[in-house]
């Protein structure tokens, strides 16, 4: 579906007729992110990061393709082929610092993503199924990090991966068979070092479908907006070829100053030096960390230390899906009709100076050794997150007084709508 | 419906992280912590000349350090990662690569018997370990096992100071750190290292003396001298691609610079028939 006045595509050569009749590419690609893709006009830069998340997806499989024709995932020459990469293969110390960096920033702007998701309300009607596909995808990429960072199987790799499968063992009764039957043995080995690279080359192309089916389930009823105010006119939007191919590239040649930056000056800085340790089962790191991204989770899972009926393992491991598994059941949860936080005072409080430096405090705590004040500061803040997402948004969507809506995104932007004056707009105003 | 289960199943994760904290907080509070952190110190910041985006390697510098290696850390230490056709990026001739790989003696096998023996290095062999397996190594050094060093600048948070500092660092613990921490002091066949975390490590002081390894470009080789050539040495050999790495990266940069501010003045200029007209105050 798109809006009545988008562009239509029209075949202008015999090729191009050609294939419009046989297998309408190009009439395909028109309308999903080229003219024909009729636009809010009033995004602003936090609307970038998706086309991003999809650029550095297309840069983590082509990277890792190319790591994977060099690789071997055998426990007894993993490390080795990984360093075999850094030394011997042409330029594979670039595709190695690429792919591991790259992960990094396919988070960092996934979390922007999701983050401005939450401040603009994106998940709410009628984009429910966006968001949901969207928190999909969120999980097929923790677990495809999580297993890509077992490959090279240095000391991390195999603690890590020691540590996250024990996590199942929390479960009563069924856990330690299932962590038994997910590691092919007792602990981590080649028979987990082998399923975890089949699944790690496996599961970015079940991302890439899920990326298409998100793609299209946002193109039903066209992207959000900051306002919040749906299209109505339109002079409310522009079609994203070139607006937002052009602002697009802007933002892609931003990202990837500061990628570039990482790969080349500082390729390790994310990354913990234990893991150029070889993998020793007899011998346990002083702390294990996992990557960055995980943080905020890991200090979920660590900050449940008491056994209240059931055991505080359990707690912790029920509070990490947890923390994520909730974000489901957003849309609804919060009935304010307003979707733009910049119109809902109580919630933009609770955003910035609630969720914000909750989730700066995990994030700071999941890193930091498993002592005080860190324990206390994430049980703290694990209350916090908890209430927020289950509590004080439901709540808050009931009891605030929204202030007053622009009337349409081109009142917004051009600070009058004469179209609106003239009484041209028949929809209702949101 | 769907909000009340959610306020309640909310409410349950908040208590329950509550209680951990008050609990956590009381016992906190009614216990003292035993202060477990030895205070070591971390690593001295020496300067090198592959420091900083425009670094590059001093092949004096590395050369020396391979001397070091050689000659020093070699007898415990293994450096399975690299190998001696490496050497040739130090800045030695290939004549120089193939006499200095000769003077390592590899594994081999006796051609005409098939028995296991050894034979001189070749360029393309890799450094040979000093022990045949690991128990031969722990049972050698009061077991403990000598890390290989090919990647351990890399393995260490700060690690080419950190190597640089540990073998400078040895010295007797002060009393005021025994006097509050009695753990810290030496158990037998350890040495005491102020850049070691738990603070007493089993390989002996290896630089002991001044001029312990003689220097062929005539540096006076002291042991701070020595300990900073050899962490040099083994920057390069945890990260042979360093130099290459850091020169790359410019062109690149200014490439993705040049085309982003292209990018910035099309995407002006594509706006700017939309855009609403700034209108003077």
């Amino acid at each position: 579906m798109s809006f009545p006045w988008a562009k239509q595509y029209e075949p202008t050569n015999g090729l191009t007729k050609f294939l419009d009749e046989k297998l309408p590419v190009p009439r395909l690609v028109y309308n999903a992110v080229g003219a024909g893709y009729p636009v809010p006009r009033n995004l602003s830069y936090f609307w970038n990061f998706g086309v991003l998340a999809g650029f550095f997806l297309m840069l983590q499989i082509v990277t890792g393709v190319v790591l994977a024709m060099h690789y071997a995932a055998n426990a007894s020459v993993a490390f080795a082929t990984t360093e075999h990469i850094m030394r011997d293969i042409n330029w594979g110390w670039l595709m190695r610092y690429a792919h591991a960096n790259g992960a990094s920033f396919f988070f960092i702007v996934v979390y922007i993503h999701i983050f401005r998701g939450f401040f603009y309300s994106s998940y709410k009607a009628p984009r429910e199924m966006i968001w949901l596909l969207g928190v999909v995808i969120f999980l097929l990429m923790m677990a495809t990090a999580f297993m890509g960072y077992v490959l090279p199987w240095g000391q991390m790799s195999f603690w890590g991966a020691k540590v996250i499968t024990g996590l199942f063992g929390a479960i009563p009764l069924v856990g330690e068979p299932i962590q038994v039957w997910l590691l092919g043995g007792f602990a981590p080995d080649n028979a987990a070092l082998n399923r975890f690279f089949s699944l790690h080359f496996l599961l970015p192309f079940v991302i890439m479908g899920v990326v298409i089916m998100h793609i299209w389930a946002l193109h039903i009823p066209g992207s959000s907006n900051p306002t919040g105010v749906e299209v109505k006119s339109e002079s409310d939007t522009v079609p994203f070829h070139p607006y937002y191919t052009a602002k697009d590239g802007f933002g892609l040649g931003v990202i990837l100053l500061l990628f570039f930056a990482m790969v080349f000056f500082l390729p390790n800085y994310l990354g913990h030096p234990d893991n150029y340790i070889e993998a020793n089962p007899l011998s346990t790191p002083a702390h294990i960390v996992p990557e960055w991204y995980f943080w905020p989770f890991y200090a979920i899972l660590r900050a449940f230390t008491f056994d209240f009926i059931l055991p505080a393992k359990l707690w912790g491991v029920l509070g990490m899906f947890a923390a994520i598994l909730m974000w489901f059941f957003l849309p609804w949860l919060d009935k304010s009709p307003v979707r733009s936080g910049h119109y809902r005072p109580l919630f933009r409080k609770f955003f910035w100076f609630g969720l914000i430096p909750a989730m700066a405090v995990l994030f700071y705590c999941g890193g930091a050794p498993a002592e005080e004040p860190f324990v206390m500061l994430s049980q703290i803040a694990t209350a916090y997150y908890f209430l927020h997402f289950l509590v004080i948004i439901p709540i808050v969507s009931q009891v605030e007084k929204p202030e007053p809506l622009p009337y349409s995104i081109t009142e917004a932007v051009l600070g009058s709508d004469k179209k609106a004056v003239l009484g041209e707009n028949t929809e209702p105003a949101v | 419906m769907i909000r009340i289960i959610a306020i309640l199943v909310g409410l349950g994760f908040a208590f329950v992280a509550l209680i951990s904290f008050v609990v956590g907080a009381y016992t906190a509070a009614t216990e003292e912590a035993p202060d477990t952190h030895l205070p070591y110190e971390h690593p001295q910041d020496v300067n090198f000349s592959f420091d900083g985006p425009f670094g590059t390697w001093d092949y004096g510098q590395l050369q020396r350090g391979y001397k070091v290696y050689k000659e020093v850390c070699s007898a415990c230490h293994s450096l399975k990662f690299v190998a001696l056709r490496n050497l040739g990026e130090l800045g030695y001739t290939e004549a120089q690569v193939k006499a200095e790989a000769a003077t390592w003696t590899v594994p081999g096998i006796d051609p005409n018997t098939g028995e296991a023996s050894t034979r001189p290095g070749e360029p393309t062999d890799y450094f040979p370990k000093p022990y045949p397996n690991n128990v031969a190594a722990a049972a050698a050094n009061n077991n403990a096992i000598p890390p290989d060093l090919s990647l351990i600048t890399k393995a260490r948070a700060d690690g080419t100071n950190y190597v640089a500092s540990l073998l400078t660092g040895y010295r007797p613990p002060s009393e005021e750190l025994l006097a509050e921490h009695p753990e810290a002091a030496p158990g037998p066949g350890l040495y005491h290292n102020v850049y070691f975390p738990n603070m007493n490590l089993a390989m002996a002081p290896p630089l002991t003396s001044n001029g312990q390894v003689t220097y062929d470009d005539g540096t006076e080789a002291t042991i701070g001298q020595m300990a900073t050539d050899v962490a040099a040495f083994l920057t390069w050999t945890a990260e042979p691609t360093l130099v290459k790495r850091k020169q790359t990266g410019w062109p690149v940069l200014i490439f993705v610079l040049f085309a982003t501010i292209l990018a910035w003045f099309s995407k002006t200029q594509i706006w700017a028939a939309v855009k609403p007209k700034k209108t003077k105050a």
